[in-house]
């Protein structure tokens, strides 16, 4: 087992390299903004390429193998992504970053806090009523929310919510006091917009997992040894549809980290997304780089987690392992 | 072998021959109808009614997509580039047929009292119906009268400065003469205020300084108008003797013959009139720049299911092909072309549009680069079926023996594995389109990709233009979204039930 985590890791950090190099590359290509055009921010700028390794001290790009040398070591390794160029100008990108984490991170653990248990029990009353006229309905609802994207519901719930019925304020509050209730009440509204989506997808993995279970045969024989219907449900049913489930739900909360970049912007979070469409449109090269390997790290790391709970939940099954049953 | 018998035995003629048992007894036909492979995925497609549902409504959404151009107000969408345009910005959704479902350009509003005063004055001098309704009036706690009406926001518009050349004042004025409707109002005297419907004694802000609770006429009464010889309005002295020396006055002639210019005040319900020659109705009303909804609504569904449905195509192209090398091949080749996939799947889409984006739409132009974008990772998907199913087939022994009569590795491949994968790449193409679509929303949304401009839009930009106006004008977003809305939901079923038709085992594994 451990040397199968092992081995995906490294797998993972392999991939990160290419993707990351291949960046480095394309952004390398473009024409570099000369440090002279920041003015008064033009040594610190200057300081911090050279630092990076980019320029050397009178601000000449050297050749483009010693850079991507200098990228492995100073960036990808030693950690320094350099200071903005257009959006905080002379600012450290990193710091600016983590500064931004807690609000993306914050709402959207809200959000899971919201979904998971309602899509689990809309999934299970959906499977125990299977065919019924409950059924029907939540999976009609199931199929629009899962369909619809989301923010279309986002318009809906400003227009509706924060405008027409004035419930909720029209964008997130911007200071740093995350854990007030002003600051709940106003990431209100993006949290109930990310929800509508996780939850009818959760509520649709639970209910095609958990029909499944229901007409196993096991069940039929728990029933007939006289355990009542509520208790199969229970002791037998849920806990293998959890197998699936639960592996989803982790998967998910890794990925929400990333957040939803096009929710974070209509109610103006103060978070990453935002920041990361701002340095595309600003064309921040380094918060681009920067934010581009967060996205990316998120995305391998999380399909690594769902492989890996797999066995964790289920003993039974064993990634990685060879045909005759070892690690 | 009859034939060379024949030749054999010449002499022997053809009715001595007869076969030792009758064939015909055990070569007894099907009676039923042979049934194909696509014959079967029809009749099973069939019975699933929200799948035929969603067919339904996709047809319907392409013909809008085709047809609401021509039967649209299209001619004043493409003339944006007119000098003479007339933008009639932020108009209500209207019909005909359906005004008495409220659909009738109208909305409820609360005003204050000089806004009141400023849509009656508009009422009063063009005689087209503003204020439709007052439901009532509040005082508020500071003292001030609020009217709740319900405002005509055609009418509501009101007037536009506008300088003609001789010749357009010329026509607008036997224009008038023909119609007897009146497009060009008197001129004024005020000096500092800019809103072309004021036409009474106002302050630079443009309230009314009131006698007796009724507006003060500021109609120009002096100057040079020896061009104007049209309708004139109620009240006008000129209206009884062209002549009279207290006449209005209808432009602010500015220039010398050679290059004369009139200033005129402009009805832009009349004047929309004259220039497009119907009477201004639009279905999903206009947006911030005055474009009809309806039409420029349809150009963008064309353009992001035109765009989708291509990456659709290019990705199952390129992917049969990888895929199909992949899976028949095997072995080392296999290895090194599913790493190169997997590196390629785990790049972020975002991050790949916008470096295309950077790289290449100054060269190219926005739409290619991000065809590019979407195509640089989109075929992986479909490659990683076509793979499954040659992994399946390629050992049957239907192949072994199409190999052992001869058939090279290419034929092999597309004629006799391949199309055992048609039903899930065509699952896969239909369930690729709403992908693409809502990706591209998503990214021209963001305003990471600028899709717009006079001729061409897509949905996307349509609900990024009217992201402002959310709260004060919600129907320029409202038609996109429910577009949008409306083509993910019937693309989604339509997709599952032909997964579900193609391949009956996978039923309801996602639902």
């Amino acid at each position: 087992m451990v040397k199968y985590v092992i081995k995906r890791v490294l797998l993972m950090l392999l991939t990160f390299f290419i993707i990351m190099s291949g960046c480095f590359i394309l952004i390398r290509l473009l024409p570099n903004v000369p440090a002279q055009q920041f003015g008064k921010d033009m040594n610190l700028v200057l300081q911090r390429r050279v630092r990076q390794g980019l320029v050397d001290m009178n601000g000449n790009p050297i050749p483009m193998i010693q850079q991507y040398w200098h990228f492995i070591t100073r960036t990808l390794i030693g950690g320094d992504w350099g200071v903005s160029e257009s959006l905080y100008i002379g600012q450290d990108c990193f710091s600016i970053f983590l500064s931004k984490l807690p609000a993306t991170i914050l709402l959207n653990v809200y959000a899971m806090v919201f979904s998971v248990p309602l899509g689990l029990l809309l999934g299970i009353y959906a499977a125990l009523r299977k065919n019924r006229w409950q059924d029907h309905v939540i999976s009609t609802g199931v199929m629009v929310f899962v369909s619809v994207p989301s923010y279309v519901y986002a318009f809906l719930v400003q227009y509706l919510l924060c405008y027409r019925l004035k419930l909720f304020p029209l964008v997130m509050n911007s200071g740093r006091d995350y854990f007030t209730w002003s600051m709940f009440h106003s990431m209100l509204p993006a949290i109930l917009s990310l929800s509508f989506g996780s939850i009818a997808g959760f509520a649709r993995y639970t209910r095609a997992e958990l029909t499944e279970v229901l007409t196993s045969e096991y069940l039929l024989l728990a029933r007939t040894k006289g355990l009542t219907k509520g208790q199969t449900t229970r002791r037998h049913a849920l806990r293998n549809a959890m197998v699936v489930i639960f592996p989803m739900i982790i998967g998910e909360f890794i990925g929400i980290i990333g957040g939803s970049l096009i929710i974070e912007n209509i109610f103006v979070v103060p978070g990453v997304g935002p920041l990361y469409v701002n340095s595309i449109t600003a064309l921040d090269y380094n918060f681009f780089m920067l934010l581009s390997g967060f996205y990316c790290l998120i995305g391998l790391a999380s399909g690594i987690l769902l492989d890996l709970s797999y066995s964790f939940i289920d003993p039974r099954i064993r990634i990685g392992s060879k045909a005759n049953g070892k690690y | 072998m009859a034939s060379t018998d024949r030749n054999i035995f010449p002499e022997i003629p053809a009715e001595k021959f007869r076969f030792t048992n009758n064939r015909s007894e055990s070569d007894e036909k099907f009676k039923t109808k042979q049934i194909g492979y696509f014959g079967d995925a029809w009749n099973r497609f069939r019975k699933n009614k929200s799948s035929i549902a969603a067919a339904v409504i996709i047809l319907l959404l392409i013909l809008y997509a085709l047809v609401a151009p021509l039967i649209g107000s299209n001619n004043y969408t493409r003339n944006l580039t007119d000098t003479t345009y007339l933008t009639y910005t932020k108009l209500l959704p209207k019909s005909k047929l359906f005004s008495w479902l409220g659909w009738d350009g109208c909305s409820r509003t609360e005003l204050a009292e000089a806004n009141y005063i400023y849509y009656s004055a508009i009422e009063k001098e063009t005689g087209y119906n503003v204020i439709r309704e007052v439901y009532g009036t509040r005082v508020t706690d500071a003292g001030k009268t609020m009217y709740d009406v319900k405002l005509d926001s055609y009418t509501a518009n009101g007037f536009i400065y506008m300088t003609l050349t001789q010749q357009q004042y010329e026509a607008i004025q036997a224009w008038q003469d023909s119609t007897g409707i009146q497009v060009i109002y008197p001129a004024v005297t005020l000096k500092n205020v800019s809103d072309a419907s004021i036409w009474y004694e106002a302050n630079a802000k443009g309230v009314a300084t009131l006698k007796n609770g009724e507006v003060v006429p500021a109609y120009r009464t002096s100057g040079n108008d020896g061009d104007y010889h049209s309708l004139r309005i109620d009240g006008d002295p000129g209206k009884t003797d062209a002549n009279d020396a207290k006449r209005y006055r209808y432009a602010i002639i500015t220039g010398d013959s050679n290059a004369i210019s009139y200033k005129c005040r402009v009805n832009k319900y009349a004047y929309f009139q004259y220039r497009y020659g119907f009477e201004p109705i639009f279905y999903f009303g206009t947006n911030s720049l005055g474009q009809d909804i309806f039409t420029r609504l349809a150009s963008g569904a064309r353009f992001s299911l035109l765009f989708a449905v291509g990456i659709s195509m290019i990705n199952l192209i390129l992917g049969s092909i990888y895929g199909a090398i992949e899976g028949y091949y095997g072995g080392l080749a296999d290895l090194i072309m599913e790493r190169i996939s997997d590196i390629l799947v785990e790049v972020p889409f975002m991050v790949v549009a916008t470096l295309f984006q950077l790289h290449l739409a100054k060269k190219v132009g926005p739409v290619w680069s991000l065809l590019f974008a979407f195509v640089v990772t989109g075929w992986i998907g479909m490659a990683a079926r076509v793979r499954m199913q040659f992994y399946r087939f390629k050992g049957r022994e239907y192949v072994l023996a199409a190999r052992t009569l001869g058939a090279s590795d290419r034929r092999l491949m597309f004629k006799h594995i391949f199309p055992n994968s048609l039903g899930t790449l065509i699952t896969g193409c239909v369930l690729v389109i709403p992908g693409v679509i809502f990706s591209e929303s998503s990214l021209t949304y963001l305003g990471i990709i600028n899709l717009d401009s006079s001729t061409m839009t897509s949905v996307g930009t349509m609900l990024a233009n009217g992201k402002d106006y959310l709260s004060t004008y919600p129907h320029i977003i409202f038609f996109p979204a429910l577009f949008i809305a409306l083509l993910e939901i019937s693309f989604n079923l339509f997709g599952n039930g032909l997964r579900d038709a193609f391949n009956p085992a996978l039923r309801g594994a996602d639902e």
